[in-house]
């Protein structure tokens, strides 16, 4: 089964991830994706209707914290690798309401 | 406008949970707080950081669920809702989309109209975003992480409210409800409760829904009102005009009162939900459920009916204590200091309310100790001051929280009950007023009351009135 | 007498407790090794060495001292930079990550350092750990220290040749999809990826999370299990991170493998595969059969599914993983754009690298509405799928053996062009990860060329132990091998190092070296504030934008 992966398709998917590419790329980001996808059509020759999704390997469940303060005040470290900030905030382009 | 139209709402309210740290770090959920000083590298999305649950945030979901007649997935996980904001470190939210704590509740209303059952669809945990400050000097915004991170619950109503009274009665019963739960101070002003209200018309009698719009940015009570409103006449004016209403998320602006759409290019709202691989199931045992629903706390409707057997108040009274989990604190706790219910519940429920209305504040705004107003109860009781100076203490305590020993020392605002000193005020008054003595005399009851009043006055109001009155017909039969 | 870059970790920590060998000398001795082959061998992207010698005077006293007693006392290690250690630069070989200071120590690194460990440096690696060479590094790619032409595979490459060329006793690395197993193969070395949760991830730069795995790198069986001895731990910072019931892996350091019931997948051995590297795989399985193993060959079934499965749950995971890269509290920021969106993007398609930016597109593009079901949710159920499979083989027998790599290390810049055709090499060692599973690379041989070959031993869950038998039976069979030019450096070494361990002159060195122009410790207050700082410490060669590879 050949996948046809849109160039409106790769424009949106751009919109989604946050990244612009260029003319060229997009072409070969299609043609990946295409040959991609083609490939992973292959899991749909199994049989996965007796199978429950595993996100978790292991059944490992309810793993908590207490509700107790244990961070003090760390905003210079956390500040320090900002490449924009003032007063104390991270600095970015105006975001519009 | 010819036809008939039905509004047709339903609500996501959002509630910060009264955790003393953050849903996956502990850092403090402290409000206010520089900018980033309540942060660390898991709510700052640092590379490498992990997020770890708070035990709290699952107790106060199960709480407000069982609250709210849900059923509980006793199988839950967390979900991330991938999107691209500045307020969100990691640009995804964890949330939970595929298995939410609680689903299908129910709570119910009473407006005008009567008394109805509005739907609980789902109630799930997840994280606060940050806050953006819009810079007033540059053309740039700035962002603090403190609120990054503070648990929240979204309690995600049927479409079941038909107006704007409905909406409000609702978001009331939440209210009250998880107040008493102690699970959040839900204040709409610090957004600690918010509310989105999705809302879609129909024509009356028509079974299928319209095409509903989502409203952001209400931050009280009134607000909120105004917006069905707004939106429902500007969806019928649509229809009217034989256009369409576009499903689209839209900001309310109070101060125009109008709306606006907040789509963009770049705002795709499409989340890419996929379960957390960093968090693990929560499990959800049956004596997990059984214990907290054995440890909740007394809600409205029992504290109202124990409030009239208990102590003695009328319904009504019991219904205005109990209607702020606060103001019924206030109560109790003060009476737990000077016994008293009565006397404590017409403090609160005249002087208290008279100056609230006054104010233009709520319930939850009152700031005093119960300790000052057991205090000043205490003094009239003992007869230290009088009911009219009391008032006027009570409205410093309201104001300032003053310490009415304190206060009555500092102003010498005692009773004088010392025959002899009341004597003599009596007789200067007497002599300035020879007329009283022969009015009275003459047999003018009148002419006593001005004499009372008149060393009253001289007293600026610290005498006991009862005592002056029997000094002062006292003497004035000694004259006759 | 040996030259102290030929002992292994272990000897080293022995040497180092008797006072044989003083904790700076061993550093100094690494750094000056680091120097002679750093040029051709690329394996660091960051060495701080004014912090290196701090550390390990610091570490000596407390060896002095008695506070520190490990065997692993004192012995210099590489960390693989996408491993965050408070004060180095953590760069996961990205440009988007240039400058990035992390603001804490990772859990694993921490417990390294409580064992006395001494940092020497990061280690340079496929770009966010997405590759099979170490080419798709924005700082260039790491070279075989078998042979500079090929490859050290990745994205572990940097760890594995350092450890390869005797520039540190051992490292670590991180194994997504076959990450530290394969280029272990490459480099001919020992690597070990241990059952996920055993390692907390608290500070491991995430790729694909529910896969993600940090692991030892050493040059036998024995140094890697000391160190994952000392990694191990249940962390509560790490929700996924499990309690073992006992971390004791040394213990089965034993030469013994009678009665040990060892299963080879028909499956990993066919089409594929390199003649001479087969050969290489039965010859070691011969070797524990005479050890008084069981081996057997079985079908293992779904081999070929797994590779799509862990693209899509890989990629999906990497796409949200990687987007908290924006430009906003970290990293690199584009120097132009137009509003909020604008700066994202061009953030993001500048400072990452053409093989990182196809799986973000991929695992966007699966996650996206209308997808979710036909592919994520798919390869959840064969992921599901796959580990029964090996539970049902693990019912048989104690350990399956086979294969690392379907051939040995390729040529610099002949993968790049195929990356599907890249994908595929990550055969063997991709299930392991979707199944949560130990395995281990343990070097077996060399093909015709002198590549080396490794053979991978894979355990069930939790049983370590297991494969860590098999291969310290194996181990104990054949002697550590080591590449001419790793010789060829210590040699240069003895004549580098005076009486007093100073180092002599200086070669032209890069630019990730702190300047040191006369002896140890001559640094001037300047470059050591430049070195604080994290300014002039590293490669800052510009990203070459050309680089794709394999899995991780």
């Amino acid at each position: 089964m050949a996948n046809a992966i849109s160039r409106e398709t790769i424009e949106y998917v751009g919109i989604l991830a946050k990244l612009e590419l260029s003319p060229e790329e997009k072409e070969a980001a299609r043609k990946d994706m295409e040959r991609m996808l083609d490939y992973i059509d292959k899991l749909n020759e199994l049989d996965t209707s007796q199978a429950e999704p595993m996100s978790h390997v292991f059944p490992v469940n309810n793993v908590f914290r207490e509700d107790v303060v244990t961070n003090g005040n760390e905003r210079e470290k956390i500040l320090k690798n900002a490449p924009e900030q003032k007063a104390g905030a991270f600095k970015v382009p105006k975001t519009v309401e | 406008m010819s036809k008939q139209y039905e509004t047709v709402i339903g609500l996501e309210v959002h509630v910060e949970l009264a955790t003393k740290t953050k849903i996956f770090c502990g850092c403090s959920t402290e409000f206010g707080g520089a900018p980033n000083s309540h942060t660390c590298p898991v709510c700052t999305g640092m590379p490498g950081s992990l997020p770890v649950l708070n035990k709290q945030v699952v107790e106060y979901a199960l709480a407000v669920g069982l609250a709210l007649h849900c059923s509980i997935n006793q199988y839950c996980k967390f979900d991330r809702k991938n999107y691209f904001y500045p307020d969100n470190p990691q640009n995804y939210q964890i949330s939970q989309l595929y298995l939410p704590i609680c689903h299908d509740g129910w709570v119910e209303i009473e407006t005008g109209a009567g008394k109805k059952k509005v739907g609980i669809h789902e109630i799930h945990m997840e994280e606060d975003a940050g806050k953006l400050i819009h810079d007033e000097w540059e053309d740039c915004s700035l962002v603090d992480y403190n609120r990054s991170g503070v648990p929240l619950i979204e309690i995600v109503s049927e479409p079941d409210m038909r107006s704007a009274d409905e909406v409000i009665a609702y978001l009331e019963k939440l209210r009250l409800i998880i107040q008493y739960l102690g699970a959040s101070d839900c204040k709409l002003q610090e957004g600690s409760m918010r509310a989105d209200v999705n809302l879609s018309v129909r024509e009356a009698g028509t079974k299928e829904m319209g095409t509903r719009t989502e409203m952001k940015n209400l931050n009280s009570f009134k607000a909120i009102a105004r917006a069905v409103e707004g939106e429902r006449n500007r969806q019928i004016e649509l229809l009217e005009e034989g256009k369409k209403v576009i499903q689209e998320t839209r900001r309310w602006d109070d101060n125009k009162e109008a709306s606006h759409a907040m789509r963009s290019k770049e705002d795709a709202q499409d989340y890419r939900y996929f379960p957390d691989p960093d968090l693990v199931p929560v499990v959800i045992s049956d004596e997990w459920i059984a214990r907290v629903k054995a440890q909740q706390p007394e809600l409205q409707a029992e504290k109202m009916e124990r409030y009239q057997r208990e102590y003695q108040l009328p319904e009504y009274d019991a219904g205005i204590l109990t209607a702020s989990k606060h103001l019924a604190d206030v109560f109790e706790e003060t009476v737990k200091l000077c016994g008293r219910p009565k006397e404590v519940s017409n403090w609160l429920m005249t002087d208290a309310m008279r100056l609230l209305k006054e104010h233009e504040k709520e319930p939850e705004d009152l700031s005093f100790s119960p300790e000052n107003l057991a205090k000043l109860i205490g003094l009239v009781e003992d007869h230290v001051i009088n009911r009219t100076v009391a008032r006027n203490i009570f409205e410093a305590i309201f104001a300032e929280n003053v310490d009415p020993k304190q206060y009555v020392e500092e102003k010498g605002l005692k009773v004088v009950s010392d025959e002899g000193a009341l004597r003599q005020v009596i007789q200067e008054i007497l002599d300035k007023n020879p007329q009283s003595v022969a009015d009275y005399k003459a047999g003018k009851q009148k002419a006593m009351g001005f004499v009372v009043g008149q060393t009253m006055r001289a007293m600026k109001g610290k005498a006991d009135p009862a005592v002056v009155n029997q000094l002062v017909k006292g003497i004035l039969e000694a004259e006759i | 007498m040996r030259s102290i870059l030929e002992l292994t970790a272990l000897e080293l920590g022995r040497r180092i407790k008797k006072k044989e060998i003083g904790v700076e000398e061993a550093a100094k001795t690494a750094l000056a090794q680091m120097r002679v082959l750093e040029p051709e061998l690329n394996c660091y992207v960051t060495v701080d060495e004014r912090m290196v010698l701090d550390q390990a005077q610091k570490v000596q006293k407390k060896i002095d001292d008695g506070e520190l007693t490990g065997p692993l006392a004192g012995v210099p290690a590489a960390i693989k930079d996408n491993l965050c250690i408070e004060g180095l630069p953590a760069t996961c070989s990205s440009r988007i990550l240039e400058n990035f200071m992390p603001s804490y120590t990772a859990e694993a690194v921490v417990r390294l350092l409580d064992g006395g460990a001494v940092i020497l440096g990061k280690t340079n690696m496929d770009e966010f750990a997405m590759g099979s060479t170490t080419e798709t590094s924005a700082f260039g790619a790491t070279k075989n220290p078998w042979n500079p032409e090929h490859v050290p595979g990745g994205s572990s490459g940097g760890s594995c040749g350092a450890v390869a060329a005797n520039e540190c006793f051992y490292a670590l690395g991180s194994d997504t999809g076959g990450s530290i197993r394969q280029p272990s193969s490459f480099c001919g070395v020992t690597g070990i990826k241990p059952t996920y949760g055993t390692v907390s991830r608290y500070g491991l730069i995430a790729y694909g999370s529910s896969l993600d795995q940090i692991g030892p790198v050493g040059k036998n069986v024995e140094d890697c299990t000391a160190v994952l001895e000392l990694i191990s731990s249940y962390d509560k910072k790490d929700s996924t991170s499990i309690a073992r019931r006992d971390y004791d892996f040394t213990s089965a350091l034993v030469d013994d493998v009678r009665g040990m019931r060892i299963g080879i997948p028909k499956d990993y051995l066919g089409a594929g595969l390199d003649g001479q590297v087969k050969e290489a795989i039965l010859k070691a399985a011969g070797v524990l059969e005479k050890k008084g193993a069981l081996v057997e060959e079985f079908d293992l079934s779904l081999t070929e599914y797994a590779i799509p499965a862990y693209y899509v749950i890989a990629s999906a995971e990497a796409s949200s993983n990687l987007s908290r890269f924006d430009g906003v509290k970290y990293g690199f920021r584009a120097k132009e754009y137009e509003g909020l969106h604008n700066m994202y993007k061009r953030s993001r398609s500048e400072g990452f690298g053409p093989e990182v930016k196809r799986r973000i597109m991929l695992g966007s593009f699966v996650l996206s509405s209308g997808y979710y079901d036909a592919y994520y949710l798919k390869a959840l159920k064969t992921k599901a799928l796959i580990k029964q499979a090996f539970d049902r083989a693990f019912k048989h027998f104690d350990v399956i053996l086979g294969p690392t790599a379907p051939s040995t290390a390729p040529k610099l810049g002949q993968s790049l062009c195929d990356p599907l055709k890249m994908y595929l090499g990550d055969i063997y060692t991709i299930s392991v990860n979707l199944a949560g599973l130990p395995a281990m690379s343990v070097p077996c041989g060399k093909d015709s060329q002198g590549l080396p070959i490794g053979v991978q031993l894979i355990g069930d869950c939790f049983q370590e132990k297991n494969i860590i038998r098999a291969g310290y039976a194996y181990e104990c069979s054949r002697s550590y091998e080591q590449p001419e030019l790793a010789v060829r450096g210590a040699e240069r070494d003895q004549t580098m190092y005076g009486e007093t361990g100073t180092p002599k002159g200086s070669m032209a060195m890069e630019n990730k070296w702190t300047e040191e122009s006369e002896g140890a410790g001559g640094m001037g207050e300047a470059a050591y504030a430049a070195a604080k700082r994290g300014a002039g410490i590293r490669i800052t060669a510009s990203p070459d934008g050309t680089g794709t590879g394999g899995a991780a």
